[in-house]
């Protein structure tokens, strides 16, 4: 593709204006500008709006943070210096907020990887009722997730009614005992009640883009291998695996940019209690409960600041992604 | 030496079962939901589970307001206004940005999409007080238009790389063989570069509708009551007293439906659209 811009953009006029100097060529030069305007024109509004609605935002966010501004003290404004950023990098709350979210990140994306992995090999396979499971299986990704948190606080982990418990209730009354564990999941390890709902929901998000990587696989190198004697782990390790490099990044990537701002489950199930408050969560909380706009805004920058550290290095990846597109 | 397949066919449908159980297992919590919203309050809320009581629409009932008298339309119109509009805005604004990206590439063109991405990956929570901030002082807050505003610079990015994914489809050589046939742009667009186009953006339209219909952040804290959404209206669902897992069930149900339907009905372009494209 590139090849065929260089030779539309130096076609025969462009050649003329480096040869003939003068009027002629100024007129060349003023045509080809006009006609990289044309070219640029489709995109303008896509990318001033862009830069409007969110960058602009976020240089409003940088002065805010210089201040001091909290909506319940109006007459304290003024300008802070680095007050703001100090009380923020000494806020052992907003210490913690970056564990956590690191934590649930991590966890989410790795174990729904692996479990989409997993169910996307059984997929891969021709079975009875294949299109039927594979229905069931992305059903939660398509849950509105503010409704899939209400549904696992509320229905499954709650300690008196809800189904994991009376599942527990109902196993052990088959064995006739009348004392069975009743553990309140939401106390005992909130963390991980979050991440399961997660998962739960992520999940079939990276099945999807991994039974596509599969599907797409060249079916006649796989049955040469199987003819030569190579074991079902071997063409999993030395073919499926190379080939599926570039869905499970994609998929690892993508799934990160969505944990890393997750806000429904942590603002549902725990309301940051507990351990379970992330950076999303403690930025709303800063903004929407203390109202201290100043130190909101430091939080902000802060968290850009760090997501532009991961969104350099997810950048690479994404890149040799679109260098391979280029090439084929 | 005859078992050899035999034990192939078995670990086959071994393997078939397991699909089967992994599937069942992760539609369970759906369908626990749906039984759970057509149950009586006191069935919904036993321990052990009552699977087999009798079914009800109270649930419903109390979702549509028959106790309360709070109608759901007004978040539910508010969600699909949001998320339609917002969901037009964002094809009417990629699908020309994603032309200039494959077909006629601007020059870096990849450095401009790599920015469209980059703008993705800044937390959006960042941005948030700015906005708030500007809706006050403009009298926009509680306003639905500022979230269709929002939603479309959320859903941009995405829609940008779907579509330029779908139209860096469109042959180049078809392309310079009409125009030298004295094809103008309209018959370009219409007869060659359409029919690609369609299913690319039929995908964009469907993670757009998804993401604006789920969002809940910015439509809490900006627009909370007038123009609250149905994920706003969904949280107010949940009360200290008394028994409510039917209700919440019914209008978790119900608030999920449009997605759950649009899904089923487009997998393949769901998948499309989770990828960015990437996957075909």
């Amino acid at each position: 593709m590139p090849t065929a811009t260089e030779t539309t953009r130096r076609g025969p006029r462009g050649q003329a204006a480096v040869a003939v100097p003068g009027r002629q060529a100024a007129r060349a030069r003023r045509a080809q500008r006009a006609r990289d305007w044309a070219r640029r024109a489709p995109l303008l509004p896509a990318l001033v709006f862009l830069v409007v609605v969110t960058q602009l935002p976020f240089v409003a966010t940088v002065v805010i943070s210089f201040t001091h501004w909290n909506a319940l003290a109006p007459g304290n404004r003024g300008f802070a210096a680095f007050d703001n950023y100090v009380a923020v990098f000494a806020d052992s709350a907003m210490r913690s907020s970056v564990v956590t979210t690191v934590l649930l990140t991590v966890t989410v994306v790795l174990v729904s990887l692996l479990l989409g992995l997993g169910l996307a090999l059984l997929l891969d396979r021709s079975f009875r009722g294949r299109g039927i499971v594979r229905t069931l299986l992305i059903t939660p990704f398509l849950v509105v997730p503010v409704a899939s948190a209400l549904l696992w606080k509320h229905a499954l982990y709650n300690a008196s009614y809800g189904l994991l418990n009376g599942a527990l209730t109902w196993i052990w009354g088959l064995f006739g005992s009348h004392d069975p564990p009743q553990p309140d999941w939401m106390t005992n390890s909130p963390l991980a009640a979050v991440e399961v709902s997660l998962i739960w929901q992520w999940t079939p998000f990276m099945m999807l883009i991994l039974l596509a990587g599969l599907q797409s696989r060249a079916a006649d190198a796989i049955e040469a291998a199987r003819m030569d004697g190579a074991s079902a782990f071997d063409i999993f390790r030395y073919l499926t695996l190379p080939h599926l490099r570039r869905y499970l990044e994609l998929a690892a990537l993508l799934g990160t940019i969505y944990v890393v701002q997750n806000f429904d489950a942590v603002f549902t199930i725990t309301s940051g209690g507990l351990g379970t408050a992330n950076l999303p969560y403690t930025i709303y909380q800063t903004f929407y409960q203390a109202h201290d706009y100043g130190r909101a805004s430091a939080q902000g920058v802060v968290v850009v600041l760090c997501s532009l550290v991961v969104a350099t290095f997810a950048l690479r990846t994404v890149s040799s992604l679109l260098r391979e597109e280029v090439t084929r | 030496m005859n078992s050899a397949p035999l034990i192939r066919r078995r670990t086959g449908s071994l393997l078939g079962l397991a699909a089967w159980l992994c599937g069942i297992a992760f539609f369970l919590p759906v369908a626990w939901m749906v039984l759970t919203s057509f149950h009586s309050e006191t069935d919904a809320a036993t321990n052990p589970p009552s699977i087999v009581a009798g079914l009800s629409l109270h649930g419903y009932r109390e979702f549509f307001g028959a106790g309360t008298g709070v109608s759901p339309w007004p978040p539910l119109i508010n969600s699909l206004t949001a998320s339609v509009v917002s969901t037009l805005l964002v094809l009417a604004l990629a699908v020309p940005a994603a032309y200039a990206l494959s077909i006629k590439p601007v020059r870096k063109w990849s450095d401009v999409m790599f920015f469209f991405l980059s703008t993705k990956m800044l937390p959006l929570v960042a941005g948030l007080l700015p906005v708030y901030l500007v809706a006050q002082n403009s009298g926009m807050l509680d306003s639905i238009w500022l979230l269709v505003i929002l939603y479309t610079s959320m859903n941009l990015p995405i829609a940008v790389w779907m579509m330029r994914s779908f139209l860096s489809e469109v042959p180049g050589e078809i392309m310079e063989a009409a125009s030298i046939d004295g094809a103008g742009l309209h018959t370009t667009l219409t007869r060659i570069v359409a029919p690609i186009a369609m299913p690319g953006i039929a995908a964009t339209a469907l993670i757009s509708f998804i993401f604006s219909w789920n969002e809940l952040l910015f439509a809490r804290v900006l627009a909370g009551v007038v123009a609250g959404t149905a994920p706003v209206f969904l949280t107010g669902f949940v009360t200290s007293q008394g028994l409510f897992l039917a209700k919440l069930c019914a209008a978790a149900t119900v608030i999920s439906l449009p997605v759950l339907i649009a899904g089923f009905a487009a997998q393949d372009k769901l998948v499309q659209g989770l990828s960015l494209g990437a996957v075909k």
